[in-house]
């Protein structure tokens, strides 16, 4: 019935095509049982990760005619942007007059003045035209009574620079918004020739002796043979790390990948120590009751009935920003005042809204709520809990997309052939905090943004330096380690500990003393990976050694996150300090900066840009920050 | 007819599980209703056995059910959660795909006690103490409950599931309008997560996945 006997029959054509002299040098290094065939390839661009980022920047690049592969772990469509509810934000102006300037008002103050106003500018101003073209791709976004697209209220936008009232400014598909974008982007790569690599895993940076990025090298998880992809522009866009953390909305496939491949190549990760919560995470499971919920008019309440939120934020109530809400939930619970029998969350209703409007603007949740929590929503509230989300921090890069370090004394250094878009970057649009449905904006936005960069300092075809003879050889050691090792942990024990760890030590309220036992933990566990078990040895969908790699990208991520945290004496947005409550902009407006050298975390910071790109705008200088 | 293929190809790892297996193949027969009975309830454990389907390719011998028995009280309620608490703390090579667990990704399609699926929507049936698991008929088994899903992707690009228009936009960059009832046709359209759960279980597209489209390719198609 499965057809598993004649499968080994059908034959990897490719096989035979590309294998380099290299190739067979490598098989020989490993004369044990252990023998990989690599294979090269050369494209002008590699994409890795087919999200919303991914595909964007694909689409741009094979747009702008080159030759692109896109390398992912997941089938495009199953990306972790295909979970995104909510919707997009954009300055459309088809439910009240709008301007970019206010959402970009609206962005800055959400990142509580630490994104970068250039950055912010140009994702602002993009927005309408980058929704507009996904209009045009066939998103089947929602509609206004007169066909225009449908504009919901979401947390933290406003009008007139916070004088006019609740915006409406939020494109949506329904409930089903990433689906939908994920979907039709995914058509869109199709009818362009770009070279999809699904089902491999990248595991490593190819970088030159001067630094320069000339590509990756990736795992095909179905039949374990390695690829070296050379490439003249990299562009990453793997997505967060939210499964660092015990609860999370993200996929088990959000292992921050990435940003490991950066950290381990000698370059920063920026700003790890700011983890959003979101407030409507489903109690128990962790799957997402969208903020579009509450735009729709839900409401928060806690065991008394109190619509808690007017105490908080009397002016945006339960559309204040993410890490507003969520703090002022996990205040109610501490002060006993959460329900249910352990009194440890709080209630989201619903039902007090009209069916017909559930059913068309909500059904995706609606029908989550009764799955994960067993609830009607059209007659019962649903259990829910701040849930690790979003993760701000990332690749550093600049508003190009580009990726950037410290180098002496320049904190802008460009990293020549590579590029970062989506949730693995920091460009930094989301600053401290990022604002509900900026996410998929800021993927497309910036996945265009780095085709558009490419096509602005390479042409298709350039000529490339040759990889250097043992590129990628560490690597190949490394997995190989990996694939034998024969310690005493299981792969699932030492990710649980970690998982652990940040939900306890780096939470939604901090201390320096939960931080600083968070770091002796952290590291601790780290160590302890030295340890780890794996059982398959196997090189055909070796989903034990997968994890493995996981796990220790998660590591990277978890450790350089809780330093950074640890370092951080001030609140501002998701950061929050019980022993320094307010921010400190003298001391802390700036970037922190986490080197993984020699497994140790080191930090490093570069300022924030408070400039915009040109005199369109003026710059938002700091004020304090109440909704 | 499905649960007869099934048998055909599987053999049963008969060292620990004979018993076990006969009553896993006598509940196949049965209807729905008259096999579950209801265990004992005991307050800390409630044990439940998952036959899941294996195969490694490296060591190509006969496909087979190997039997891995689990306490449901310490276990989330869906059957992705026993397959992730099977490889945490059972057997680390169990190998199936999963990501996003809550049913919008696709990933997790199989059959389960003889119905294609998503594991991780499908509840755990807590009063039975056995179910069973295969990947999803038809397909090319790559590992255990992996497929080879090639076919049914080459399937849903050659419709070429983009948005073509009549007539081409006059100028590039503007809003469409579109009806609150033109967009209602649309619902029921583009919710597809090719997960292949339909398809694979149509007689048609199993007998022939070269010709018949399937219902997730047409269903795009007819957008
Ligand atoms: C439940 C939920 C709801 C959300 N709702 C909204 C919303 O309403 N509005 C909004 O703006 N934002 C929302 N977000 C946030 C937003 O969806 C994400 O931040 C965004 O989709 C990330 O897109 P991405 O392209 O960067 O990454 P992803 O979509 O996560 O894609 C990552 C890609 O990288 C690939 N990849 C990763 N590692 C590797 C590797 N090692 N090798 C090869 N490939 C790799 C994967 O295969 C995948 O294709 C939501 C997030 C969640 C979790
Ligand atoms: S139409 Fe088929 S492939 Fe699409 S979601 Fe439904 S069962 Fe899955
Ligand atoms: S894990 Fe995504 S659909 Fe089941």
């Amino acid at each position: 019935m499965w057809r598993c006997v004649t499968r080994g029959l059908r034959s990897h054509s490719w096989k035979t095509s590309k294998i380099s002299p290299i190739s067979s040098s490598f098989s020989r290094l490993f004369s044990s049982d252990s023998s990989y065939t690599v294979v090269d390839h050369t494209y002008d661009a590699v994409v890795v990760g087919a999200g919303g980022a991914g595909l964007r920047a694909a689409i741009g690049l094979s747009e702008h005619g080159f030759n692109t592969a896109c390398i992912t772990k997941l089938f495009p469509t199953r990306s972790h942007t295909v979970a995104a509810q909510g919707g997009i934000n954009a300055a459309l102006g088809n439910m009240s007059e709008d301007d970019w300037r206010w959402h970009m008002y609206d962005t800055v103050k959400g990142s509580d003045w630490l994104g970068d106003q250039d950055a912010i500018q140009y994702m602002c101003r993009e927005a309408p035209k980058a929704v507009i073209e996904l209009e045009n791709y066939g998103l089947p976004f929602s509609r206004t009574d007169d066909g225009k697209i449908y504009q919901r209220a979401f947390g933290g936008q406003s009008l007139n620079f916070g004088k006019g009232g609740q915006a409406y400014r939020c494109a949506c598909a329904a409930d089903r918004t990433g689906h939908a974008l994920l979907h039709t982007l995914y058509g869109q790569a199709m009818r362009h020739n770009t070279q999809f690599f699904v089902e491999y895993f990248a595991l490593d940076l190819l970088m030159d002796d001067e630094g320069n990025c000339q590509g990756v090298i990736a795992l095909n998880m179905e039949d374990g043979t390695l690829h070296r992809f050379r490439s003249k522009s990299t562009i990453l866009a793997t997505g967060g790390y939210g499964r660092a953390y015990f609860s999370a909305t993200s996929a088990h496939t959000c292992t921050g990948d990435g940003n490991a491949m950066v950290a381990r190549a000698g370059l920063p990760l920026e700003d790890l120590e700011f983890v959003q919560f979101h407030p409507t995470g489903i109690y128990g499971a962790g799957c997402l009751i969208t903020e579009g919920s509450r735009g729709e008019g839900g409401i928060l309440r806690n065991s008394e009935g109190e619509r808690f939120m007017e105490r908080y934020a009397p002016t945006a109530k339960d559309l204040a920003s993410r890490d507003v809400v969520s703090r002022s939930m996990t205040m109610e619970i501490r002060e006993g005042r959460g329900v249910g029998p352990m009194k440890d969350h709080i209630y989201l209703h619903l039902n007090h809204l009209p069916p017909d409007v559930l059913k068309e603007r909500l059904p995706g949740i609606s029908e989550t709520a009764a799955i994960f929590a067993g609830v009607d929503v059209t007659k019962e509230p649903i259990p829910v809990l701040p849930t690790v989300h979003y993760n701000m921090g990332g690749i550093p890069t600049n508003h190009y997309g580009e990726v950037v370090t410290i180098k002496g004394d320049d904190p802008d250094a460009v990293i020549p052939g590579l590029l970062a878009a989506g949730e693995a970057a920091c460009a930094s649009v989301h600053g401290a905090n990022r604002l509900g449905a900026n996410s998929l904006l800021d993927i497309v936005v910036f996945g265009r943004a780095c085709a558009n960069r490419v096509a602005e300092i390479n042409k298709p075809g350039e000529k490339q330096k040759p990889l250097a003879k043992n590129a990628g050889e560490k690597t190949i050691e490394w997995l190989d380690k990996l694939r034998n090792s024969n310690g005493s942990l299981p792969t699932s024990q030492i990710r649980l500990n970690m998982q652990r760890v940040m939900q306890n030590n780096a939470a939604v309220f901090r201390t320096q003393s939960t931080l600083e036992e968070g770091c002796h933990l952290i590291d601790k566990t780290w160590e302890s990976f030295h340890d780890v078990q794996v059982k398959d040895r196997s090189l055909i969908w070796n989903s034990d050694l997968i994890e493995t790699i996981e796990l220790e990208n998660l590591l990277i991520n978890a450790c350089v996150t809780m330093h950074s945290a640890e370092a951080r004496k001030e609140s501002r947005g998701a950061h929050a300090r019980e022993d320094f409550t307010t921010r400190d902009d003298e001391k802390w407006m700036k970037h922190s900066l986490g080197f993984w050298e020699n497994e140790k975390v080191r930090l490093d910071y570069r300022p924030v840009h408070m400039n915009t790109l040109d005199n369109e705008v003026e710059s938002f200088p700091p004020k304090a920050r109440v909704y | 007819m499905a649960t007869t293929l099934l048998r055909r190809s599987t053999t049963f790892k008969s060292s620990s599980s004979s018993p076990l297996s006969r009553l896993i193949l006598s509940r196949l027969h049965a209807s729905e209703s008259s096999s579950t009975k209801s265990s004992p309830a005991s307050s800390s454990t409630k044990m439940k056995t998952f036959s899941i389907y294996r195969w490694n390719p490296e060591n190509p011998t006969k496909p087979e059910l190997k039997n891995y028995e689990i306490n449901l009280k310490e276990c989330g309620p869906m059957v992705l959660d026993a397959l992730i608490k099977i490889k945490n703390e059972i057997d680390p090579s169990l190998t199936f795909r999963r990501s996003c667990r809550e049913g919008i990704c696709g990933s997790c399609a199989m059959n389960i006690n003889g119905c294609n699926g998503l594991a991780c929507l499908t509840k755990i049936e807590p009063n039975s103490d056995s179910s069973m698991i295969t990947p999803l008929p038809h397909m090319f088994v790559v590992k255990d409950l992996v497929v080879d899903m090639t076919n049914f992707y080459n399937q849903y690009k050659s419709i070429e599931p983009w948005l073509k228009r009549k007539n081409p936009p006059e100028e590039a960059g503007k809003e469409y309008y579109q009806s609150k009832e033109n967009r209602k046709k649309l619902d029921g359209m583009y919710e597809c997560i090719l997960c292949a759960c339909c398809s694979t279980s149509c007689p048609s597209y199993w007998w022939n996945p070269e010709s018949y489209l399937g219902p997730a390719a047409l269903l795009q198609a007819h957008r």
